[in-house]
């Protein structure tokens, strides 16, 4: 099983760190996607692109106590009834003072897997959009140059029809 | 402990702890001992090495029971990749790294 650990520092506070994740309109501008949920445990989460309506990835709220953590599962749509596919995704959110700690731990992940590779590409560049996004008001084109994410995906075959 | 520009640039800046972030880039999430093995270095220059390295939030720790493990958090480098690289048209600077590895696996 693989495990990743992302960190940032983002001048914010942890109420507006976790309205960047649970809501959709905040996170469609430094993530590509809105993630919508209730946010209860045991509910279920949907990345989604909204223009299409197509859910991205998927899972459920394992643990949520706004605005300091919340844990989800994390699985492809198309592997759900698969539980080996399963990975699982923290947020700690930890006010230092005038700026917040933001932790992102992504375990259970298959040694190898599509996922792992994807996810270890994915949360450096979602991260670093979402803190100057909460910092300056304006997200990165967060998926700039990687070819390989789903938005550059999207984009390409937007173009291509 | 906020991560600024000036301490990614000098902890980027000493091979020994761009090889310690290598390894960490082939296997996340190591204990201090195992990142010592194989290394000249002495057990107190790599904890100096990962301290500095964590300082400047190119490293992310996470407890594990009585261990402490490493893990690569490349955050910042993306952000100094933004900031120089990402505005500009990208796809030519991908073919370019493209044409590089495929001529690079071509040597013997």
């Amino acid at each position: 099983m693989s495990e990743f650990v992302y960190t940032t520092y983002i001048k914010t506070s942890p109420q507006r760190v976790w309205d960047a994740i649970t809501t959709p309109e905040f996170a469609r501008q430094y993530w590509g996607h809105g993630n919508i949920s209730d946010w209860k445990p045991g509910s279920r989460w949907d990345h989604v692109n909204e223009s299409t309506g197509k859910v991205m990835m998927t899972g459920e709220i394992l643990e949520s106590n706004p605005p300091r953590r919340l844990v989800l599962s994390w699985v492809s749509p198309d592997k759900v009834a698969d539980r080996s596919e399963h990975s699982r995704v923290t947020f700690e959110i930890e006010a230092m003072e005038d700026i917040v700690r933001l932790n992102v731990i992504h375990d259970q992940l298959k040694d190898g897997s599509e996922m792992a590779k994807g996810i270890s590409r994915g949360w450096p560049r979602v991260l670093s959009s979402m803190k100057t996004f909460l910092e300056t008001g304006n997200p990165l084109n967060t998926w700039a140059g990687d070819t390989q994410s789903c938005a550059s995906k999207e984009k390409a075959k937007q173009q291509a029809a | 402990m906020v991560a600024d520009e000036d301490k990614v640039f000098k902890a980027l800046a000493d091979p020994s702890r761009r090889q310690l972030l290598d390894r960490l880039r082939r296997k996340n999430g190591q204990t201090l001992s195992e990142l010592c093995e194989g290394h000249d270095m002495s057990r107190q220059a790599v904890t100096k090495h990962l301290n500095l390295l964590e300082e400047a939030n190119l490293v992310a720790t996470a407890k594990r029971g009585r261990e402490k493990l490493h893990f690569l958090n490349p955050v910042p480098i993306n952000e100094i990749y933004m900031r120089w690289i990402g505005k500009f048209e990208q796809g030519r600077i991908q073919a370019l790294h493209n044409l590089k590895q495929a001529l690079q696996e071509k040597e013997p």
